[in-house]
């Protein structure tokens, strides 16, 4: 690759790497916040919910008006967009755990705010890992739509770019190069995912081998 | 009563070796569920437990037994202080139980459900003591300790998923154990478990709350398990869960599975309570 398509790409990944976390880290807290706030929880539903089936990419206008166009509109909406997923797996998967483990932390003598940390958590953990997947994904779309419109730079603008003047090779290197980040980053992901979750995957091939 | 050639003493005498104020108390305790939540339109509300009054004397091995229906793990969540009495007191040492006291330890029938399968088997029994703050080296040193008494002195390094059930639910045991509890409750903890398997957790159990010396409620519908392992049997019946008899068993200890079971006495009081039980 050419010196400036380097550059659009590490300014795209740079944007899709701090909407992503941001994205992770709000909706975990967030999740966790509705799920032990029940009174939130039911005052903020309906938007939740308005927001969650809102396709994202719509949002893009709007985001424009509010943070211009550079980085800040980006990371923006790609943490926008990819929040939900997060924020309803964690929800879901905290409501999930099962009583016996809870009143069995509450035996032991775990702090009501210690059992979150040590036993809701990591009990979660297979259902936030399925919200973080999905997360990923929207991440990687806006991190691309955010930049067909009113950009200057970025591996969405690089494509557009390229479409429009009749450049073919470049728009389908861009579109390639693209594919190589999904998979790269779904690998990482995956190898993250294994590290965190073995104990999931080890009880679950005992549980089909009994 | 008709258990002939022992005396059967009627309720809440404390055992022989006992001073001062019972372990456990439970004062005329009821406890009923609103009805829609839990019984799913059942009409009106469940009376759990009716009017249950016993004491458990330091050091007693006691087992709650009724048939299912009975109200046995809504008594035991009152005796942990996970559920509240509707009406009536449950004391621990003398005090309300409001919450969960840090002396009680708690054996749930499903060890499946109950260990966590994210922490091996050490990390799962120094939960407790870590967050007690007991130093590190001294959880090493416990951990090491209950572990070996429970016979899975090897078997720290594993994840509980690893092991058999008969293992897992050693491993909760010797959780349960590790930070010296006054009492340890038990919900049919060998329910889910092969019958040779059964035994042997009998056994162990008996070995361990003499060395670790502490006073027992066992809770099981299985009345040879109750008479084989207790000081005092009490029968609760099917709902409302009222006590229908409380028989002190004087059956010779140490306790052997081929000789105490073959004891006469043994089978006289296997029908006594099975008679309670089954015909009420």
């Amino acid at each position: 690759m050419t010196g400036p398509a380097r550059a659009e790409l590490s300014t795209s990944l740079e944007h899709l790497v701090v909407g992503y976390v941001i994205a992770g880290v709000v909706g975990i807290g967030l999740g966790a916040l509705l799920w032990s706030w029940r009174y939130l929880r039911d005052a903020t539903s309906p938007y939740v919910y308005f927001l969650y089936v809102l396709p994202a990419p719509v949002l893009v206008p709007a985001a424009m008006t509010l943070f211009g166009i550079g980085f800040t509109m980006k990371v923006v909406l790609i943490a926008f967009a990819a929040l939900w997923p997060t924020l309803l797996n964690t929800l879901d998967g905290m409501r999930g755990v099962d009583q016996v483990k809870l009143d069995t932390s509450r035996v032991l003598g775990v702090s009501p705010l210690g059992s979150v940390f040590r036993v809701v958590l990591p009990a979660a953990a297979p259902q936030i890992v399925a919200g973080l997947r999905n997360s990923l994904q929207v991440a990687i779309i806006l991190m691309v739509v955010s930049e067909w419109e009113a950009s200057s730079d970025g591996i969405g603008y690089y494509i557009v770019n390229a479409q429009q003047s009749f450049d073919y090779v470049g728009m389908w290197s861009g579109i390639i190069v693209l594919a190589i980040i999904g998979i790269v980053a779904n690998l990482l992901f995956v190898a993250a995912e294994n590290r965190a979750l073995h104990w999931h995957y080890g009880a679950r091939a005992v549980e089909g081998t009994r | 009563m008709n258990v002939q050639g022992h005396e059967t003493t009627p309720a809440p005498e404390p055992a022989a070796d006992t001073a001062g104020t019972p372990v456990v108390s439970l004062r005329n305790v009821r406890k009923v569920y609103p009805g829609p939540v839990r019984s799913g339109g059942h009409g009106g509300p469940k009376v759990a437990l009716q009017d249950i009054t016993f004491d458990v004397a330091r050091g007693e091995f006691a087992c709650v037994v009724g048939p299912s229906g009975a109200g046995k793990t809504t008594l035991l969540r009152t005796l942990a202080g996970l559920a509240q009495p509707t009406s009536g007191a449950a004391l621990f040492e003398g005090a309300p139980l409001r919450s969960v006291p840090p002396g009680i330890g708690v054996v749930f029938q499903d060890y499946g459900r109950s260990l966590y399968p994210w922490l091996t088997v050490a990390r799962n029994v120094e939960l407790p003591l870590r967050v007690r703050g007991v130093p590190r080296a001294e959880r090493t040193e416990r951990v090491a300790e209950v572990l070996g008494s429970v016979g899975l002195a090897d078997a720290g390094r594993g994840y509980p998923w690893q092991l058999s059930g008969g293992m897992q639910q050693r491993v909760a045991i010797a959780r349960s154990l590790a930070y010296r509890p006054d009492l340890l409750l038990m919900d049919e903890p060998f329910a889910s478990v092969d019958a040779q398997t059964r035994f042997e957790l009998e056994d162990l159990i008996l070995r361990v709350r003499q060395e670790f010396g502490v006073t027992v409620v066992f809770v099981t519908h299985d009345i040879d398990e109750a008479v084989y392992l207790a000081d005092r049997v009490i029968a609760i019946s099917k709902s409302p869960g009222v006590v229908t008899e409380i028989v002190r068993i004087t059956l010779p200890r140490p306790r052997d599975q081929i000789t105490t079971k073959a004891d006469p006495a043994f089978a006289r009081y296997r029908e006594h309570l099975l008679g309670l039980v089954m015909h009420r």
